[in-house]
């Protein structure tokens, strides 16, 4: 069992959380994940470790409740406890002295951009940082990235903060302001790591993306998270989750992520029917 | 050697071979409830009678483990239940899990005597039988350890090689972790092989006498990630460390379509139900999706499993497409009979050239082609050559690919110093160990996909030899002093 030791709600939908798992603390690094259940019969679940304090022996977890479990997760409190939690997984960001690079997060991305970020700035990069959202609400660690960054830029697609428009648009004038940018980092939605891995492309300038596939144990049992890398299959949980952007097929992993759209509603339906979770989301009980 | 049975060899003959009590086909295609529910105690009793209680009893050669099969089939015969259970653990701690699902037909029972002009005994279920008994009447005492040895010894992987090298090891007396990735124990006990075959009441009560030996286990731990091999040893002080983590790394065909929706490895297939428990979906959480036509590919037990679970999830059609006859399947017959009963339908000699989709990125239909078989290939069997132009397509909603699995290179990747061969597995010698010291391995790990019992052999096996490298290592110390 994992006993959370603290929780802060960040937006209406996202929350961080403090978890005893001393472990994984000592072991994590960035661009790692866990994988987590919270009940018995409940799903496994990939959440990019943010953080980690191996002498207080916690991970740090930013989870946006979209889900059936991620909701669920929201409902547990401090001195509750997580069923399970393994890690950390995946191969770790390689941290490399590029010179000068973006790190764009998009959404709850931002929580998985940010120690990468974190750590690139702390082996000598200059870091430029676009922190995108749908709208207000949903812009998270704008201080954060904000104290590592030389600039940082934040847009919505409402306007409703920052400024109206995608992260792209930021990314382009980086891109046209400034020949020396390395490397971009992005980590958000698949349609924006898509636009950014376009964009980047005619620029020719390396970029690297997290890619959040359908995993059932995230230990490369079960091959679900397979992406298609410059033609070739990779499971994105041993192999990955990052890839350079150029390679990977976009258009093919998100369809694979629709498969269960239909069977993720009816899962959510349930949530409903739960009481404190229709109470978190203010339904009646 | 003495009989414990009055009754004439001619008169143990003409005891017909006694059957389990089966659930029908059409029943139990509809269910994940056990299909046998094994022999009642006459049956046992009378099955146990037909043994010849051989002077030179071949059948515990043919056991890779050397159960005394005379011995608990003797005490069978005289109703000590509890007694036959005892005998059978002095060399197999999981014999409810064995008398399930070992290959009893090409082990024991396949050179029993009385099986030479009449059927063998049925080894394999009076085994289950007095596992079934012990459990239902509750009355397993786990065994005392008198012995305690200060040395501590990890086991890497909760399957049927870790758990075996464990219980030996705990039973004389060392410090035993193990150490398990996932959040339930077992290994391919749980995720691979499916509740209708092996009820997890039954693996959880196995699982639950291993740890009632003393050993410790830590689930969610993946070695090579939450701790490092080197790091078990140098900071968590073990002294001998056991690799059972098995051949859990699927393997795809390589043909075009395998990235669509509705395309499965029977890994992640038969893990979404049976470790998730996908069928119960939505009172659990993981959901699987199973069209009303399913193809699986392969011609294994992995393959039969996945086919059967296919019916059982709700399939209308499930074909089971293998590249050769039904003779080079690598499957138990007893799996391939029960899935011709449950209504599998068989398309031999046909291999799967392409998946094909509908408009919405999900599977319509499997292209295949048709085979014959040529001259005999390195292992031994005919070589399946395509026949031009003999293209066809089935049309299915789901494909499940069990075409081989390979190691988790987790821990290979994160070792120095482990020699690997050319498919991925652990190189052992003949008493486990590999090329480092210290570290002993087996199971799939190293046989890269074969069965339960033998990955249990190779469990006990290692057992020993840790336990010779363990003494000599401790009487080097106590010697230098």
């Amino acid at each position: 069992m994992f006993p959370i030791i603290s929780k802060e709600i960040l937006s209406s939908t996202i929350t961080k959380y403090v978890i005893h798992a001393p472990f994984i603390a000592k072991k994590r690094k960035a661009g790692n994940f866990v994988m987590l259940r919270v009940v018995d019969n409940g799903e496994r679940i990939p959440i990019t470790l943010v953080d980690s304090d191996s002498n207080a022996g916690t991970i740090t977890l930013i989870v946006q409740a979209i889900g059936k479990t991620t909701k669920l997760l929201a409902t547990k409190n401090v001195g509750d406890s997580i069923l399970d939690v393994v890690g950390p997984l995946g191969v770790p960001t390689p941290i490399e002295l590029h010179g000068q690079i973006v790190c764009i997060g998009g959404g709850v991305g931002t929580a998985e951009v940010y120690p990468i970020a974190r750590a690139l700035k702390d082996v000598g990069n200059t870091i430029y940082s676009i922190v995108g959202a749908r709208s207000k609400d949903l812009i998270i660690l704008e201080k954060e990235m904000g104290a590592i960054s030389k600039e940082i830029y934040v847009t919505t697609d409402d306007g409703s903060y920052g400024r109206k428009g995608i992260v792209t648009d930021p990314l382009k004038e980086l891109l046209d302001a400034n020949k020396d940018i390395q490397a971009v980092y992005a980590i958000g939605p698949l349609p924006m790591m898509k636009a950014v891995s376009n964009l980047t492309k005619t620029y020719s300038t390396k970029t690297l993306v997290s890619l959040n596939a359908i995993m059932v144990d995230g230990t490369g049992m079960c091959g679900g998270c397979r992406v298609s890398i410059g033609g070739k299959m990779k499971f994105a949980c041993v192999d990955g989750p990052e890839f350079d952007a150029h390679l990977v097929d976009f258009d093919e992993l998100i369809m694979r992520n629709r498969t269960y759209v239909d069977l993720e509603k009816i899962a959510d339906e349930r949530c409903k029917l739960t009481p404190s979770i229709a109470a978190l989301a203010g339904g009646v009980k | 050697m003495n009989y414990v049975n009055p009754m004439k060899p001619s008169e143990r003959m003409k005891i017909p071979r006694q059957v389990s009590i089966e659930q029908t086909a059409e029943e139990r295609n509809r269910n994940f409830n056990e299909v046998s529910a094994g022999l009642d105690e006459a049956r046992a009793v009378l099955e146990a009678a037909r043994c010849l209680e051989c002077k030179n009893p071949v059948c515990i050669e043919g056991c890779p483990v050397t159960i005394d099969i005379r011995t608990f089939i003797q005490l069978i015969f005289k109703k000590d239940f509890i007694g036959a259970a005892n005998k059978i653990r002095e060399a197999n701690y999981l014999p409810a899990i064995c008398g399930r699902v070992c290959p009893q037909e090409t082990q024991c029972e396949i050179v029993c005597i009385l099986g030479k002009k009449y059927e063998p005994v049925a080894i394999g279920k009076l085994e289950r039988f007095v596992a079934d008994y012990e459990i239902s009447n509750n009355l397993f005492i786990p065994p005392v350890i008198t012995n305690h040895i200060d040395q501590k010894v990890a086991i890497v992987g909760s399957g049927p090689a870790g758990v075996t090298c464990a219980a030996e090891l705990a039973k004389l007396g060392y410090k035993v972790t193990i150490f398990e990735a996932l959040h339930g124990l077992g290994g391919v006990l749980r995720y691979g092989i499916p509740e209708f075959r092996l009820p997890r009441e039954i693996l959880d009560i196995e699982m639950e006498r291993v740890r009632q030996l003393g050993v410790e286990i830590y689930k969610n731990f993946v070695v090579g990630r939450t701790a490092t091999i080197d790091e078990l040893f140098n900071e968590w002080g073990f002294e001998a460390i056991f690799l059972g983590t098995g051949a859990g790394t699927p393997t795809f065909m390589g043909i075009p379509g395998e990235s669509l929706s509705g395309v499965y490895s029977a890994n992640e297939y038969l893990t979404r139900v049976n470790l998730m428990q996908a069928y119960q979906f939505p009172d659990s959480d993981t959901p699987i999706k199973v069209g009303k036509e399913v193809a699986v590919i392969g011609g294994g037990n992995t393959a039969m499993d996945a086919v059967r679970t296919s019916l059982r999830l709700g399939a209308k059609k499930a074909y089971l497409i293998y590249r050769r006859s039904r003779k080079e399947m690598p499957a138990r017959e007893e799996e391939v009979h029960h899935a011709e009963e449950e209504g599998v339908e068989f398309m031999m000699l046909t291999n799967p050239t392409r998946i094909l989709a509908d408009g919405n990125n999900w599977v319509c239909g499997i292209e295949c082609q048709k085979m014959e078989l040529g001259e005999p290939d390195e292992s031994g069997r005919r070589k399946p050559i395509p026949v031009k132009g003999s293209e066809f397509v089935v049309p299915v909603q789901t494909v499940i690919e069990a075409v081989g699995q390979k190691p988790n290179p987790i821990i290979q990747t994160t070792t120095e110093g482990l020699d690997v061969s050319k498919w991925g597995t652990i190189v052992v010698n003949d008493v486990q160990l590999t090329s480092r010291e210290g570290i002993f391995a087996g199971g799939d790990l190293t046989r890269g996909g074969a069965t339960v019992i033998l990955a249990m052999r190779d469990g006990k096996i290692a057992a020993d030899a840790i336990h010779k490298y363990l003494s000599d290592k401790q009487d080097g110390k106590t010697e230098s002093k």
